[in-house]
């Protein structure tokens, strides 16, 4: 065909001259033809063009790896957790919540301009069967090891296993490190109970019941050295932890989480300096048992379940904490204390909740509300009635935040508080916060 | 106790023959693994065409959903990295772990697009495999549900044949949906588009249409007025035809510029489920090739 067609354009070619009607004819033939060669060429070309932009299947993955040598190929999943920022507080040098016993980890800030926590994370799969993960907190002359754990990934039906250092799955905020945290402080119910979050040196198993509503089932064991127990110094368990979370969907725009923990373990010589009845500074010690309840429920609202313009995530928990054994006021008559080195029982039941709610009005806009409440409850020092006495005074805070977040990695803070934690003091505090996270994109839990 | 026990029993041979539990963290994939697996699969979808799949909650009911999961099918390449990997640590389920045969990536098995030539968060929320919105492209679709094919026979061998037969009549199907769909746009070639995220760039480099500019500055970034107002001003330079967008995505930036260059602004259902059409893999092309020639000159 390509042939003939060529032969007929240099026949044409060679005798120009000749103007037959035959002859034009043949020329718009020809003409005719050129044009869909054209055309058809033109197809071809745009057809080979597109293969060519078209994705082949599958490439090699070498293909695609990008260079690495071997040794940083398998390098952990690192992100960095910079936070901190300036806090106005009030006059306080002692800043303990009025009728509780301070825990020995207590996380409140520190006035002006201060770094809060740097933390590193580090997370990797072990091999097929475990995972691993660090938490380390780094502060000036010291970095201190938060989460160091291992995870079974192998063992299936719901069940895992987790062992090392880990913050316990009790109550909802617990698990969360302070970036996470909806408020630039602590919730004044877990500044009373652990401090700031309650970890443990141990084991955790956990199980997830396979049914459409979500239930998980969770026993924990430790060495039970952190507030409210103490390092004791023996073999065995020194606390437990148990907790059950129950879930769900209602719609595609809410979903919920509530939950039941307990823990229990045990103190000897646990040391808190209180103020006696002279307002004289006294050192005591306290062994005994400590049990404490956690119930906590989580709701969270998004229309049609798309948080990136509005959404809404309600949260409260609630404790009730029991603890028995003996307490001894070591003597401080010599600087006009009431105590006398006494050792009495020492009987308590203590309660108190929080509950907040933020509000994200606009993309990367949030706004929120907390409220923190403690019950001193009742507490018996028994024979030590006599010269400590804690009062009947209910800690109250209120703060409300406004956080801008300028992407997922970073958020800045702004938060004012009512706090009336300390008896006799109403303090106007300040904060201004930022959280950065660098590194790896670190997923975030419910 | 021995009625527990008596119901557990009752109950167990019941789950033995029960369907292969899919869990699809998107619903186009959700969508692929009814047409591949019919009765013998039964598909959860962890997320609605209306939310955005880079930002999911690790939800309670996620993680439940998770745990009974035979086969986990994502899209990968760090679109569900916020999420995903919460799901898989709290489930307790082993044979859906990465790595297991339940767990197939649907970006394993196409090559993609804009991988970036450098990685820094100054750039957004980059992917460091490439753009993972494959599916907008039906040539993936293809790719993607011949390897689900043959992952569903190698994870439920007992309906083997069934699994088989229903690969071989979606890619009969597909093909000729296909080639219907590529005659039909062919006046949308070359048509210039400016686009909210790049979640289309797999459909314009198909349609072969062309990306005049992206509403959000840095991938993941809400655009600014000034920025939005920059890419007005460029687009007076050379006008686009189309401000495009996902249904999940929020309407402001791409109506605020339509109305500025006086050009339409389409909500493409992106997914299926994404508009009523658009309510299995047929409906979502035809309704985003429909809705893409009704503005086309």
């Amino acid at each position: 065909m390509l042939r003939t067609t060529l032969l007929v354009a240099a026949l044409a070619a060679t005798f120009p001259a000749v103007a037959d009607p035959d002859l034009n004819a043949l020329r718009a033939e020809i003409q005719a033809l050129k044009s869909n060669y054209e055309a058809r060429i033109q197809a071809l070309e745009t057809r080979l063009q597109q293969t060519e932009n078209a994705a082949p299947v599958a490439l090699p993955a070498a293909e695609a790896a990008p260079v690495q040598s071997a040794g940083n190929r398998f390098n952990p999943d690192i992100s960095l957790i910079l936070q901190g920022g300036y806090t106005h507080l009030g006059n306080g040098d002692k800043r303990r919540i009025t009728g509780f016993m301070p825990a020995d980890h207590d996380s409140t800030p520190t006035r002006g301009f201060s770094l809060n926590g740097t933390e590193l994370v580090m997370s990797a799969s072990i091999d097929p069967s475990f995972r691993g993960h660090l938490i380390v907190a780094l502060q000036d002359e010291a970095a201190e090891v938060e989460e160091a754990w291992f995870q079974t990934t192998r063992l299936g039906n719901g069940f895992s296993i987790k062992g090392g250092r880990f913050r316990s799955g009790l109550g909802y905020q617990n698990e969360k490190h302070p970036h996470a945290w909806d408020f630039a402080d602590n919730t004044l119910m877990y500044r009373a109970l652990f401090g700031e979050a309650y970890g443990n040196d141990g084991l955790q198993l956990k199980w997830v019941a396979p049914t459409d509503l979500f239930l998980e089932l969770g026993a924990e064991a430790g060495r039970g050295a952190n507030f409210p127990g103490t390092d004791r110094n023996r073999n065995g368990v020194g606390s437990v932890a148990l907790f059950g979370h129950l879930g769900g969907d209602v719609g595609a725009s809410h979903s919920w989480r509530g939950g039941l923990s307990y823990l229990q373990t045990q103190a000897r010589d646990r040391e808190a300096s209180l103020d006696d009845l002279n307002a004289v500074e006294g050192n005591t010690l306290f062994s005994g048992k400590s049990k404490t309840w956690v119930a906590d429920f989580v709701w969270k609202w998004a229309p049609e379940g798309n948080a990136s313009e509005r959404s809404f995530k309600f949260s409260t928990e609630y404790f009730l904490r029991n603890e028995r054994g003996t307490l001894l006021c070591q003597d401080n008559t010599s600087d006009f204390g009431k105590c006398d080195g006494t050792e009495g029982a020492y009987r308590t039941q203590q309660s108190g909740l929080y509950a907040q709610g933020v509000y994200q009005f606009m993309p990367r806009w949030r706004t929120g509300y907390r409220y923190d409440r403690l019950n001193t409850g009742s507490v018996d020092f028994g024979s030590n009635n006599a010269s400590l006495n804690a009062g009947n005074y209910s800690p109250i805070r209120h703060s409300l935040m406004l956080d801008y977040s300028p992407s997922e990695f970073s958020r800045l803070r702004l938060q004012y508080s009512k706090d009336k934690s300390m008896q006799g003091l109403a303090e106007n505090q300040w904060f201004v916060q930022y959280v950065h996270s660098l590194g790896s994109h670190g997923a975030h839990t419910f | 106790m021995k009625r527990l026990l008596a119901l557990l029993i009752l109950l167990l041979p019941l789950s033995a023959h029960a369907a292969l539990n899919v869990f699809a963290c998107e619903p186009e994939w959700a969508a692929l693994a009814r047409e591949l697996g019919g009765n013998d699969v039964k598909v959860y979808s962890a997320i609605t065409a209306m939310q955005d799949p880079h930002r999911i909650e690790a939800r309670p009911s996620l993680i439940a959903q998770m745990r009974r999961a035979d086969l986990v099918v994502c899209t990968g390449a760090e679109l569900e990295i916020g999420w995903l990997p919460i799901l898989l640590r709290d489930a307790g389920n082993a044979g859906v772990q990465p790595g297991q045969p339940g767990y197939f990536e649907a970006t394993r098995f196409v090559t993609l697009m804009e991988k970036p030539t450098r990685l820094d968060r100054a750039d957004g929320d980059v992917h460091a495999s490439g753009n993972p919105h494959i599916h907008t492209d039906p040539r993936n679709i293809q790719r993607v549900s011949e390897a689900l094919a043959a992952r569903l026979i190698e994870i439920d061998p007992a309906h083997a044949a069934a699994h088989r037969a229903r690969g071989v009549s979606f890619s009969a199907r597909w093909n000729a949906a296909m080639t219907g769909w590529q005659t039909r746009a062919e006046p949308l070639k070359g048509l210039p588009v400016v686009v909210q995220h790049k979640s289309f760039s797999y459909l314009l480099n198909w349609l072969e249409m062309r990306t005049l500019a992206t509403l959000e500055p840095k991938p993941g970034v809400e655009p600014s007025v000034g920025y939005l107002a920059s890419v007005a001003a460029q687009l007076q330079e050379t006008p686009a035809k189309l401000v495009l967008r996902a249904a999940y995505q929020s309407p402001r930036p791409a109506d605020w510029l339509a109305q500025r260059a006086g050009i339409p602004a389409l909500a493409l259902p992106y997914t299926v489920g994404g508009s009523k059409r658009a309510s299995d893999l047929f409906g979502l092309f035809d309704d985003t090739l429909d809705q893409l020639l009704k503005v086309a000159p």
